[in-house]
């Protein structure tokens, strides 16, 4: 995966610069108003320590999205880089493998830091707080192999289907996973949907290894929903790679 | 067509393949071919498009399994050994699938670690490879900079990284310019002469006259013939032909006269191609019977010739 290198200054920058201007919009500009009105909803935690387990999870989401969508997509579709590779003793399968490896690997990367400019805001939580990397990387990983097996399924409308995916998945799922304030701030008919977010798992979990709070078993719960998401997404990508290059 | 002694690199015996699209049909991209591949050999599918080529070739390739019939590889089963079979294939494919944003280089050292061959050697092997796809210069380019020509190269010497014992060609020089092709033919010209067995599809003439020992032609999913290049002038075509042109409004008059002067005359638009065993001859019965054509032409049969007469002069798509 050396096709990455040309992007990975850029990416570097992406990846310091983005949380570091979240965290000083979200947590100093608007924190300071939330806290204003006393942190009790949010566990007694400062706002910005509130949210940042959140945005740590999002930005993962949100790089796991595009690696799965248009980077894998491109390689079918437009490249056709993956018709190359599965020419080869590669299998569809293999490839599937690689995909998932590389791009957790990728996502592994973008959270260490992430984590380390959490640090360096002091909102990074006790040592504990450090899980919140394996956390992102899976609950992101959840979501991202099921865009792996979309991207293997989709033809003339990628564009459009992606576009879908982000606007009516990754943002609403963004904004009602407890990603910025409780769910319980929520109307309770639409509170269930929150719990249909892989991200809420994952943001509950990421809180919890920052600020604790959970019981045993609902730590359980959510990490067993996440890692399901996963396996089951994880062999409908094998799967769909494999209808789409070997057919 | 198997001599006595010489390996059967790929055997297919009712070859078979269907898809189902999308609203439920079901086509029949090929319906039942039959062909043998012996090793050294060059051997060419012809056809027009869609006729099945492509997916045969990928059905040979270990990339598409097949619908019906029996398919041998390198004495094994492409369904079963499908891995092991790749491992001893190139393949070019139809479209170029290189990675654009890696180097000459790069490509084929990252394209034989597929294969699994250590770092060393996969270094070695790409600058060997480089050479050979006359990219010296460019080894160090990223692919997006390199012309056509160059990239269809790199191709071909990419499909060469494991040195394999089948060279699978999906019409390797579509879309190049004539000194591209020659360079290419040279190329490929150089495997044959090693003892790499070539398979490729085309649908250029020329190509399957310049390359091939035996070809087929493919039409609908079928075979519609078989035979060497001289071979299938023989059976086919006669030995020359003679183009006759007219003034427009003046053919419809000689036809009927030019009918009788030849086994088989075809009728264009805008000429009559009299099929003769000797050119001179006819053209000499043409002007004594008083067809006075505006330029005639004696020439050589060619596979064209064939190919058109077994494919049709409509087009396909």
């Amino acid at each position: 995966m050396r096709q990455w290198r040309p992007y990975f200054v850029s990416g570097l920058v992406e990846a310091v610069g983005g949380p570091a201007l979240y965290l000083l919009a979200l947590g100093l500009g608007m924190g300071t108003l939330v806290n204003r009105n006393g942190s009790a909803a949010l566990g007694g935690a400062s706002y910005v320590a509130y949210i940042a387990p959140a945005l740590l999870c999002a930005a993962a989401l949100q790089i796991a999205f595009s690696e799965c969508s248009f980077a894998t997509f491109g390689r079918i579709k437009w490249r056709r880089t993956l018709w190359g590779i599965t020419a080869t003793p590669i299998t569809p399968e293999i490839a599937a493998d690689a995909h998932v490896m590389f791009i957790s690997t990728r996502l592994t990367l973008s959270a260490v830091l992430y984590y380390l400019v959490l640090l360096v805001f002091g909102v990074a939580g006790g040592p504990a707080g450090v899980l919140m990397i394996p956390i992102a990387v899976l609950s992101a990983m959840a979501v991202g192999v099921w865009i792996l097996a979309l991207s293997a399924t989709i033809d003339d409308d990628a564009a459009v289907v992606f576009n879908l995916v982000m606007r009516f998945g990754i943002v609403p799922a963004t904004l009602f996973s407890a990603s910025f304030f409780p769910i319980e701030q929520l109307p309770w008919v639409i509170r269930p949907l929150a719990w249909l977010s892989p991200l809420w798992h994952g943001n509950e979990l990421a809180r919890d290894a920052a600020l604790g709070g959970l019981s045993a078993w609902r730590v359980a719960l959510h990490l067993a929903v996440l890692l399901a998401l996963f396996v089951a997404g994880f062999v409908v990508a094998r799967h769909r790679f494999r209808s789409r290059l070997a057919s | 067509m198997t001599a006595e002694g010489v390996e059967t690199i790929i055997a297919a015996r009712g070859l078979t393949k269907s898809f189902r699209v999308k609203g439920g049909e079901t086509v029949h991209a090929v319906r039942g071919v039959d062909v043998t591949v012996c090793r050294g050999e060059a051997f060419g599918f012809l056809g027009p498009n869609g006729a099945g080529k492509s997916t045969t070739m990928r059905m040979v390739a270990c990339t598409s399994p097949r619908t019906g019939g029996e398919l041998t590889i390198l004495g094994r089963d492409p369904d079963t050994d499908g891995v092991a079979i790749r491992d001893r294939l190139g393949v070019v494919p139809q479209q170029d699938n290189l990675d654009e944003d890696l180097t000459v280089r790069e490509n084929l050292y990252i394209y034989a670690r597929y294969f699994g061959y250590p770092r060393a050697y996969c270094r070695a092997k790409a600058a060997e490879l480089v050479e050979f796809a006359q990219l010296t210069d460019k080894a160090e380019a990223r692919v997006s900079q390199l012309s056509g020509g160059m990239q269809r190269r790199l191709t071909i010497a990419r499909a060469l990284v494991n040195d394999p014992d089948v060279l699978l060609l999906d019409e390797p020089t579509t879309g190049l310019d004539p000194q591209a092709r020659h360079v290419l033919w040279d190329r490929l010209f150089r495997l044959k002469q090693s003892g790499v067995t070539l398979v490729l599809t085309t649908h250029y003439m020329d190509e399957a006259e310049q390359l091939c020992d035996r070809l087929v032609v493919m039409d609908g999913g079928l075979i519609a013939a078989e035979g060497s290049p001289a071979e299938l002038i023989a059976q086919y075509s006669t030995r020359e032909v003679v183009e006759l042109r007219f003034t427009p409004g003046e053919q419809a008059a000689a036809e009927d006269a030019a009918a009788a002067l030849a086994a088989r005359v075809e009728v264009l638009p805008d000429r009559l191609l009299l099929y003769t065993d000797d050119g001179d001859e006819t053209l000499a019965a043409v002007t004594a019977a008083g067809i006075a054509p505006l330029s005639a032409l004696v020439r050589r049969s060619t596979l064209e010739d064939v190919f058109l007469r077994l494919t049709g002069r409509s087009l396909v798509d």
